[in-house]
């Protein structure tokens, strides 16, 4: 079965948008960075779709290394982001950002 | 891959590799005796920036074309490494003083170095997006380094989220310039789009969101809410280190980017610069007169700064003003980097142990006290307003000339009347100084005073006798506009 | 083609709504006389122990951060190990470098006793 990369790409689309909304409207700061690990997956995704149509192509592999270099930064920014929210966690006992607010002036 | 591509990088690769060294050196460096890390980081940043100027003057691409070391790379990466060395020798004992001398700050802070020399050279957008992530991530962590304070890890938070949420919208806007034209290599974008003309509105979007990721990486009005409270939050030799270095890091990448692969589409994005630029520095400007804290205060100065520089990009997207332009914004750059870190190294010289110390009218009578101090941070008010004799005021005014050469007067004159208003909040600095009478508690640390007087006479010296680094910055092109 | 996903689309309304049907009419035709034993937890289990939602040991989370950073790192090994024939020698010092740099980071880790669970 061959999936038209259009259909790939409107999933990719609706993927990223769910995660800017989950980014604007959650207040929850793990929340908050899921939706962006569901940004940057959904970017992946229309990568992915992107190289394998213009697949016999040399340059359809830069699509595929971005996605590898996409996915370990993510893990890397997972490490950081988890770090500070722990970090957090223990100082003020919430990971709430409307309470993150003492800088607010 | 050849010698010769591993010699383009070599600062680089002598930044990177001392840094992943330094941070298990540090291991084995006791407890009380962190300044030895720093001196090593600052001798590891000295032998990059010594290779660098060996470099000078060289254009070639390398790593099939990922990289790109051309004038605009050499003179950037030299703009970089300076701040980097200057950035330690501010934080020297300022991370002492606060409790918070651990290490790897040093290390950090080269690692974010890395990113930043990258930036400056990238050829490709997967090294762009590499290089934003590499200066990002480490700067996360340093605007929380002060942990367990509140403020600082507050500071952290909101810059991870929203840094990452930038991110992101440059990730999908590279995935549609890449769906668009095939190929994610700058020049290979302009020849794929010149060739077929084929699918602007992707190319549109995708460039928009790269705009859009970037601009909040500088702090532009509207992706610039995170940057008072994290300029606020995080420890102030980071913040000075953060407001100079990320900012032109992310203007080296806007720039490249812009110019050298979308070239065909600036009908489209300059005027969308543009209106960023006016309403950036209109917002900056008149925030700033609000603020009884200077780190806000000189938060929202270098918000309304992002906007005079990214002024030159839509005189840039014409290409007889480009010249002009781009020597303008690489001059103005330098100007707001010496500037920049002086003003802030006033400001951590005057910050007490518990976040004390920030308040504007905490400088009254620094004059008395410090009079050498004061003449310092009035010279970096003045030249931050852009008045003469500093190198402020050389920095706007060809700024405002290449605008009025591309035939945007409109944006000129904001540029003026911004300039105009922003006069009132410098100057009340100076004012607090010299006519009120107080006892402000300053200290004097040596390498904190070296950098505030070095920067100090960069002020003075560069506002005087600007020839050299225009001719300098003229030199510099990016390598893709060569005719 | 649309219509080919045709089949699909009635499977997965035929299949809801056998899953509606079956507990509509366990719902309406069903005694229902509970029992202390029969809401516990486990009815015939074992008797649960303090409550559902403990809150974790910090340490989970570092150890956590520690996996996902060097069990990603597999993402470029495996490409590498695809293609270590062609790209010979060169490739061979490259990924020797890459683990050196991971390497750090463990070592890091190590001597800062993010591994030590105490």
């Amino acid at each position: 079965m061959n999936i038209a990369t259009d259909y790939i790409l409107a999933l990719s689309g609706v993927l990223f948008v769910i995660g800017v909304l989950g980014v604007l409207v959650r207040r929850n700061a793990i929340v908050i960075f899921m939706s962006i690990e569901l940004m940057l997956n959904s970017a992946n995704l229309a990568l992915i779709a992107f190289a394998r149509a213009m697949a016999p192509a040399a340059e359809a592999l830069r699509g595929h290394v971005l996605v590898f270099f996409v996915i370990a930064v993510a893990a890397a920014e997972v490490a950081v982001g988890l770090a500070l929210i722990v970090a957090i966690f223990r100082t003020k006992h919430s990971i709430d950002v409307d309470q993150v607010s003492s800088l607010q002036g | 891959m050849d010698t010769r591509d591993l010699i383009s990088i070599l600062p680089l690769l002598v930044l990177a590799g001392w840094a992943c060294l330094l941070l298990l050196i540090d291991l084995f460096v006791p407890r009380d005796r962190k300044s030895i890390t720093a001196i090593l980081a600052a001798i590891g940043i000295s032998v990059a920036l010594v290779i660098n100027l060996m470099q000078l003057g060289e254009v070639r691409q390398a790593f099939n074309g990922m990289i790109v070391l051309d004038g605009f790379a050499s003179l950037l990466i030299t703009l970089f490494l300076a701040v980097g060395l200057i950035a330690i020798a501010q934080a020297y004992d300022y991370i002492k003083r606060r409790g918070i001398e651990r290490g790897e700050y040093y290390s950090l802070l080269l690692f974010t170095l890395c990113g930043m020399l990258l930036m400056a050279t990238a050829g490709d957008l997967i090294v762009v997006f590499l290089a934003l992530e590499l200066l990002s991530i480490p700067l996360y962590v340093l605007a929380g380094f002060a942990r367990p304070q509140l403020e600082s890890e507050e500071a952290a938070i909101k810059y991870f989220l929203l840094g990452a949420f930038a991110s992101g919208f440059v990730v999908y806007g590279i995935a549609l310039i890449f769906g668009a034209t095939g190929t994610t290599a700058l020049d290979g974008i302009v020849a794929s789009f010149a060739a077929t003309q084929e699918n602007p509105v992707l190319l549109l979007v995708g460039s928009g969101m790269i705009l859009v990721g970037l601009g909040f990486k500088v702090a532009v009005v509207p992706f610039h809410m995170w940057t008072p409270d994290v300029y606020h939050g995080a420890p102030t030799a980071v913040t000075a280190f953060m407001s100079v270095g990320a900012k032109a890091g992310g203007f080296a990448a806007l720039l490249r980017v812009f110019l050298a692969a979308f070239p065909e589409l600036s009908a489209a994005w300059a005027p969308m610069a543009m209106w960023i630029a006016a309403l950036t520095m209109a917002w900056g400007n008149i925030a700033a007169i609000a603020q009884k804290n200077i780190k806000r205060m000189l938060a929202y100065s270098s918000i309304a700064h992002a906007g005079y520089i990214l002024m030159a990009l839509p005189a840039a997207a014409n290409p007889t003003v480009a010249p002009e332009a781009l020597r303008a914004v690489l001059f103005y750059l330098f100007g707001y980097a010496i500037t920049n870190l002086g003003a802030w190294g006033v400001v951590v010289a005057m910050e007490k142990a518990e976040g004390g110390g920030l308040a504007i009218e905490d400088y009254s009578g620094l004059s008395n006290r410090r009079p050498g101090f004061a003449l310092a941070m009035a010279l970096f008010m003045l030249s931050l307003t852009g008045m003469p004799p500093t190198v402020g005021f050389i920095g706007k005014f060809y700024i405002f000339r290449a605008v009025i050469d591309a035939d945007l007067i409109w944006l000129a004159l904001v540029g003026v009347i911004t300039s105009l208003i922003s006069a009132y909040y410098y100057l009340r600095v100076i004012v607090v100084m010299y006519m009120r009478s107080g006892e402000p508690e300053t200290r004097s640390e040596s390498w904190l005073n070296a950098t505030v007087w070095l920067t100090g006479l960069g002020t003075i010296v560069f506002g005087i006798v600007p020839g050299p680094l225009l001719a300098l910055a003229s030199q510099s092109w990016l390598s893709s506009l060569v005719p | 083609m649309p219509s080919d996903y045709l089949p699909i689309a009635v499977l997965i309304v035929l299949a809801t709504a056998v899953a509606f049907i079956a507990i509509l009419i366990g719902h309406l035709f069903g005694p229902r006389r509970p029992t202390v034993k029969k809401s516990d937890t486990y009815e015939s289990g074992m008797r649960p122990i303090g409550p559902g939602t403990r809150r974790m040991s910090v340490h989970f989370y570092l150890v956590a951060v520690l996996f996902i950073l060097f069990d990603i790192e597999i993402i470029f090994l495996l490409p590498w190990a695809v293609v270590l024939r062609e790209i010979k020698i060169l490739g061979l010092i490259e990924m020797v470098i890459f683990v050196l740099v991971l390497l750090v980071g463990f070592v890091y880790a190590w001597k800062k006793g993010a591994l030590e669970w105490e």
